[in-house]
């Protein structure tokens, strides 16, 4: 059982579905970069051998009894974290595109900095992007979209590699956007004050599978996510009026 | 306008015992057919009570009987169907938080297994 090791214990989880072909790789990336921390894959009912080869390759697996999503698996990774008792918790996609050597300064950056959520960004500085057009539109409207909100531009709000501390872990556990949940969760946070850093990260093409979001589906990743980002906005305002916030 | 409101008596009647009919079988629940069951009986006594759909229709300022008829149905599910968007809403807020608390509970129960041996 995964126990955390003490003040500033570091929990990286994987949500995965379907991840067989990657999943072994990169729980030991992650083990190598981080040696001293578990790592949780948190497998949302995958019809493959996703959990026998994270567990061959050393992970916990946290096995969910039906499909709820990506929101839902890495809340419920939160959620396990949270009440395990860690402080800072890293979240790797199980699909390879994250470099896990990068996770060593998301988390100086989690502890040295004061903010609750660190942000592994393709576009930040020299990092390489390795993303598709239409991604990349699709990451400068919501950069557009977000900066007047989050009051400070944002290079990467859909990038799944995320760090979180124990503050921000404790507000997910409660509270978590179930579908398409990176750039919702920036609004969350920072309606709650909270502060998020980016750094740059290098993100790599997908080593197997297909990614979910087809072209059809971008449009209703978009009309989605702009009216779960309103709703937040419109929500935390009221609270704040209400003499809530915070 | 009469063959109309004859054939909304008899859908009205219809999705009244279907509605029955699933109660009894217990395909919903109680709580759930509440809606239907005022939808169906409201259709029905409209369209059975002309008087009363014409006081609608006056009120209402529109220029035909069926039309109002129509409108009325239509607000009617409209309202059922929005209530059911709001129950479903609910039932899936509640289905993810308790899967993911069984996630929890067996990955601990299966953590106490490989401790005790």
């Amino acid at each position: 059982m995964i126990r955390p090791s003490g003040p500033g214990s570091l929990l990286v989880i994987v949500p995965a579905l379907n991840e067989e072909g990657a999943i072994g790789a990169v729980v030991q990336a992650i083990r190598q970069s981080v040696p001293g921390a578990p790592v949780l894959v948190i497998d949302d009912s995958s019809q493959d051998a996703t959990i026998t080869r994270a567990r061959e390759a050393g992970a916990e697996v946290l096995c969910l009894p039906h499909h709820l999503g990506l929101g839902g698996a890495v809340q419920a990774g939160y959620k396990l974290a949270y009440e395990l008792g860690f402080d800072y918790v890293i979240r790797v996609d199980g699909d390879g595109q994250h470099d896990p050597c990068d996770i060593p300064r998301m988390l100086e950056t989690l502890k040295t900095s004061g903010a609750e959520m660190v942000i592994g960004s393709r576009f930040n500085a020299h990092a390489g992007s390795g993303t598709g057009i239409v991604r990349r539109l699709g990451i400068a409207f919501f950069r557009a979209v977000l900066r007047p909100i989050l009051g400070k531009p944002v290079h990467d709000p859909t990038s799944g590699f995320v760090g979180v501390n124990r503050t921000a872990l404790g507000v997910f556990s409660g509270s978590f956007p179930l579908e398409y949940p990176e750039i919702e969760a920036l609004v969350v946070l920072q309606r709650r004050r909270f502060r998020f850093e980016e750094i740059p990260c290098k993100m790599r093409p997908r080593s197997t599978g297909r990614s979910s979001i087809t072209a059809l589906k971008s449009l209703y990743y978009i009309a989605h996510v702009l009216l779960g980002v309103f709703v937040n906005v419109l929500k935390f305002d009221r609270r704040v009026h209400r003499g809530e916030g915070g | 306008m009469d063959r109309l409101l004859n054939v909304t008596t008899v859908l009205s009647f219809v999705l009244f015992l279907v509605v029955l009919f699933s109660l009894r079988r217990a395909h919903i629940r109680v709580e759930y057919s509440v809606m239907w069951l005022l939808a169906a009986g409201s259709m029905m006594v409209l369209s059975r009570l002309r008087p009363v759909l014409e006081l609608f229709r006056r009120l209402t300022g529109l220029p035909d009987t069926p039309l109002t008829l129509f409108l009325l149905a239509a607000g009617v599910f409209l309202v059922t169907f929005f209530r059911f968007t709001v129950i479903i809403s609910h039932l899936r807020d509640d289905n993810i938080a308790l899967a993911q608390r069984l996630a929890i509970l067996e990955y601990h129960i299966q953590s106490l297994g490989k401790h005790e041996n």
